[in-house]
């Protein structure tokens, strides 16, 4: 199971990537939990300082953007 | 084998890559090619549509008014295109990250100088402000350093200079852009003499920010060149309707309302216009082409430029929401003490530029 963590104190692009990546993970019936992490201070625990960010399997992929789905998907992998 | 398929694998890779930057710019000079075609000859094009395809009478007020609105709204437009894709490639060469290293421990001043500058050409976003103050002030970036940078970022935007240069002037761009530095260094460096440092919440000094394991990829130019298209059909999606109003407006008011209806309020003789403006723009927020379509009437109806210009700094630079996001971080006594040195900085430059002007 793929565990998903969204990064972002409620900014639009925070909510489009989150809408995004739960779109991606049901249309690809990839097995995941999605998570949003609001928390300041643990957003600032991964080392990030743009926001939203995204952790796939505790690791950061990207910051700042909404990456392309195919690479979002890619990700999600595995690669 | 494996190793030989690997190497043909990346040959091939490589040249996909090397064919697709190739591909990117040749479009991107045929489209410069285009853009120059076009804005070169802009004035004729109007005149062509306005005066032989439309048929307007020359020299009434609703020609004048119709003229400025088919000159200006592209004009503005195409401005807009080649400048944020410029800045969105200059932007691919910045992150946050290296902007940290680059400030990390830097001397008040020196710092605040380069924090300044820094501020204009780092991807930045205000909702972003809060992460970025704290991986700033957590890796040992001074408060003032840290300060300076977060003044000059959104006040000083390529969105703001387009406009001003593309409706006022490079004139007036130019004064925008030197005297918004030098409020966001010299605010900056007097938040740090002050050692204000006591009133940043203390648990910030506190928490271990995580050093992220990205590795940093090498970037292509060819990726480069994406983010500067992404830039401008991110930017021109947002701000175009503004622009239009703004635009709409300045051509819309030229005959309907009298010729110095602001200038007993907001002219130069009104001494007291400078702070209204600037306390009425606090609390109003909005981003840089929101706000022009109210520059653009003002000015034209005689308030005086130094008025509007810090009318529209005080909007843009300081702004009620990010404070209040601010509020998470900092005490209410550092809150009040960046917003009023800014507050007292752009009054000053309200005022130099009515002197100037």
């Amino acid at each position: 199971m793929v565990s998903i963590k969204i990064l972002g104190t409620g900014c639009k692009k925070c909510q489009t990537l989150e809408a995004k990546v739960r779109e991606l993970v049901a249309s690809n019936s990839i097995d995941a939990v999605v998570e949003k992490v609001t928390d300041l201070q643990e957003i600032v625990g991964y080392g990030i300082m743009m926001t939203p960010g995204l952790v796939i399997n505790e690791k950061i992929k990207s910051y700042g953007i909404i990456p392309k789905d195919d690479q979002i998907i890619n990700w999600l992998n595995g690669n | 084998m494996s190793v030989i398929i690997g190497i043909k694998m990346n040959s091939f890779i490589e040249n996909k890559l090397l064919n697709e930057v190739k591909s990117k710019i040749l479009t991107i000079v045929l489209f410069f090619g285009l853009w120059l075609l076009l804005y070169l000859n802009l004035e004729a094009i109007t005149n062509l549509l306005i005066f032989s395809l439309i048929d307007l009478t020359p020299k009434t007020n609703l020609t004048d008014a119709v003229w400025f609105f088919v000159f200006e709204v592209p004009k503005v437009l195409l401005l807009l295109v080649l400048i944020v894709f410029v800045v969105g490639i200059i932007r691919s060469y910045f992150s946050p990250e290296r902007t940290r290293k680059m400030l990390g421990g830097k001397k008040l001043f020196a710092g605040n100088v380069m924090a300044s500058l820094l501020g204009i050409v780092t991807p930045f976003c205000s909702c972003s402000a809060i992460p970025l103050f704290l991986g700033f002030v957590e890796s040992g970036v001074p408060l003032g350093v840290t300060f300076s940078f977060l003044i000059a970022a959104p006040m000083i935007n390529e969105v703001a200079l387009v406009l001003l240069f593309g409706l006022f002037g490079w004139k007036t761009a130019i004064l925008y852009m030197s005297t918004g530095l030098l409020i966001a260094m010299i605010s900056g460096y007097i938040i740090g003499i002050l050692k204000l440092e006591r009133y940043v919440e203390p648990w910030v000094y506190e928490i271990k920010a995580g050093h992220m394991e990205m590795a940093e990829e090498k970037t292509l130019f060819a990726e480069r060149i994406t983010a500067g298209l992404d830039a401008v059909k991110e930017i021109v999606s947002k701000v175009w309707i503004y622009i239009i109003l703004g635009i709409a407006v300045g051509a819309g008011i030229h005959g309907y309302v009298p010729e110095n209806f602001m200038a007993s309020l907001m002219g130069k003789s009104a001494w007291w216009s400078v702070p209204i403006a600037v306390v009425l723009g606090v609390p109003m927020y909005s981003n840089a082409a929101g706000i022009i379509p109210i520059v653009q009437a003002l000015l034209e109806k005689g308030a005086s430029l130094g008025t509007v210009l810090a009318f529209m700094m005080s909007v843009i630079g300081l702004s009620l929401p990010e404070t209040i996001i601010l509020k998470k971080v900092l005490k209410l006594q550092l809150i009040f003490a960046f917003v009023g040195i800014v507050a007292v900085g752009i009054i000053a430059v309200g005022y130099l530029f009515n002197l100037i002007y």
